[in-house]
């Protein structure tokens, strides 16, 4: 499995991650060996397997709908230097 | 005081041998002079500590306190601590502060424990040597010119040059057990859902699950005592009693199955390695374990099927990080896209991008089915070969990695091999059952660890063998040269 310059384009897309067209090669060569390595799969007889997406079978408890957490806005804010009247500033988005 | 146990130092603190604040000073001490030849430690919080340490000395004067009360201990630095930096060894979080402690963390307080202060990690915990650390590499305590194995090589190091009593650490895919036995400790990654994930940065969130590294089982006992807890904050945290550890560590083993897959024992195994591993059953056979051969046929397949689930994982959880809130920001954005990709790009290191960068093709349209859906169906036959396995025997063992720790650089381009570091770790992650790491010996001067793997919360049976193991050898009690 080798993966072609416009699949990583794409996967850096889908990523959000810049990646420099300088190291596109070896960044591709890197991902397609990791591939090949997880193509051994494909081997395995799973017919009638039930795909398993968890070790715990256990069902998610409910609780009481009531306010647990109180509010931390400041907290977190304290964490980004981009902060107006509690609104987090990114670059413009819309004109 | 730094070579004692920790029941050793509890002794000490109640029989005012020492205070808290002395052992506190004492490995501060120890951090400050030796520290910078290993780099396991990356933040230390001296004046928080004596603090602490302070407060667990009066709890002790007043009779109260339990058995962590006044004991120092180091936590990995992908647990949330609250005013105390938590970058996860990555650039991304190399500004983070956060405003909470993980649950993990607030035991320990409570159980009076001091926090010394931080450890070292591979990125994100993705990586096996800890070379991907953003604050570089932590160095072997045996031989600081070999890896620590990761990705919690920073506790382990530390807990080889008894620069804290113990350490905590996570483990997704080995990053517990791997480093304990390349640095000669003991560690133990209990069954998934035991000790609450909450507040400790997520990598995969179906396999990473907390444990202690120690001196010894019995400090690992301890250790596990207090992190074992049901939480409500945590949905995957499993409301289920939490037993006396210490109470069963000195059980007999006679008549204890001992289950010896034979995929463990297979060509890539470094055959020393394979002798040290069996010196250990040998010795647990004369206190009459019985060994008995078995197969866990899918095993080949857990690489693989990991490699797909992990990057899957992460590739979800890892996407909150867009620079908007907290963490790397990049300078001067055009637009908000160019603010992800490049905040990402300069944020995060060439490993946690190549994880990222696989999920997001095992989730793409077109590959899900080929990918992630064949890896989950795969996760279930090595589930299958492990509850089949355990119908036969009570513990399964073999060796914790396939060779000694190896050099800086040996596997720096080839992230395949360093994968395969993990091949005897990663299947229990997959199944979500607890295993553990002890030494069983030293290979040309560098340690090797055997791997005891337990069924379903039953880490009580790992601890039990594990301790009447030590009590049999002395492999634990070795120590790195150059130090006292």
């Amino acid at each position: 499995m080798s993966l072609d310059k416009d699949q990583i384009h794409k996967l850096a897309t889908l990523s959000r991650i810049a990646i420099d067209e300088a190291t596109l090669e070896s960044v591709g060569e890197r991902l397609s060996a990791v591939l090949d390595l997880v193509d051994q799969l494909q081997a395995a007889d799973t017919t009638g397997v039930e795909p398993m997406a968890h070790p715990l079978q256990t069902t998610q408890k409910l609780r009481d709908d009531v306010v647990s957490e109180p509010n931390h806005q400041e907290a977190f804010q304290t964490l980004s230097d981009s902060i107006h009247d509690g609104l987090y500033l990114v670059p413009k988005v819309i004109e | 005081m730094h070579n004692m146990s920790i029941a050793e130092l509890g002794l000490g603190l109640r029989s005012k041998t020492f205070s808290s604040r002395e052992l506190t000073e004492h490995f501060l001490r120890r951090i400050a002079t030796l520290n910078p030849r290993y780099n396991a430690v990356i933040t230390v919080t001296e004046e928080s500590a004596l603090a602490s340490a302070e407060r667990s000395d009066e709890q002790l004067r007043n009779g109260a306190g339990g058995d962590l009360c006044g004991i120092p201990v180091l936590h990995k630095d992908i647990f949330c601590t609250r005013n105390v930096r938590t970058s996860c060894g990555s650039k991304m979080l190399d500004n983070f502060i956060p405003p909470y402690d993980a649950t993990v963390v607030e035991n320990f307080a409570d159980a009076g424990a001091v926090m010394l202060g931080k450890t070292n990690m591979d990125e994100f915990a993705m990586g096996s040597s800890n070379e991907t650390s953003f604050y570089g590499p932590v160095k072997n305590p045996w031989d600081i010119t070999r890896v620590p194995g990761g990705s919690s090589g920073g506790s382990a190091a530390a807990v080889a040059a008894r620069l804290g009593a113990a350490a905590t650490a996570t483990d997704t895919g080995g990053s517990i057990r791997q480093p304990a036995a390349l640095c000669g400790v003991s560690g133990l990654k209990p069954t998934y859902g035991r000790v609450s994930r909450w507040g400790m940065i997520a990598f995969a969130s179906s396999l990473d699950q907390a444990g202690p590294i120690a001196k010894s089982a019995e400090d690992c006992a301890i250790l596990l005592q207090c992190m074992a807890s049901y939480d409500p904050r945590d949905s995957t945290s499993v409301e289920r009693a939490v037993p006396d550890y210490r109470a069963t560590l000195n059980d007999s083993v006679a008549g204890v199955k001992i289950g010896i897959p034979k995929e463990y024992f297979s060509d890539g195994l470094d055959p020393s390695v394979e002798a040290a591993v069996m010196d250990s059953l040998a010795a647990l056979r004369e206190l009459g374990a019985e060994l008995v051969d078995i197969s866990l046929p899918n095993s080949h397949l857990s690489v693989p099927a990991y490699y797909v689930i992990a990057p899957a994982e992460a590739s979800a959880n890892l996407s909150r990080f867009d620079g908007v809130r907290y963490g790397h920001r990049c300078d001067n954005p055009v637009d908000l896209e160019d603010m992800y990709r490049r905040s990402r790009a300069e944020g995060f290191g060439e490993e946690v991008q190549r994880r990222i960068l696989i999920g997001s093709y095992c989730l793409s349209a077109g590959y899900y089915d080929a990918y992630y859906r064949k890896a989950q169906q795969v996760r279930q036959l090595i589930r299958q070969d492990f509850v089949n396995a355990f119908e036969q025997v009570d513990i399964i063992m073999g060796p914790t990695c396939p060779s000694p720790a190896f050099k800086f650089g040996a596997k720096g381009d080839d992230p395949v091999a360093m994968y395969l570091e993990d091949i005897y770790t990663i299947a229990t992650n997959l199944a979500g059952l607890p295993g553990m790491s002890v030494p069983c010996g030293l290979v040309d001067g560098n340690p090797a660890g055997i791997q005891l793997i337990g069924n379903y919360f039953d880490e009580a049976s790992l601890l039990n063998v594990a301790h009447r193991l030590q009590q049999a050898t002395d492999w634990h009690k070795l120590q790195p040269g150059g130090l006292d």
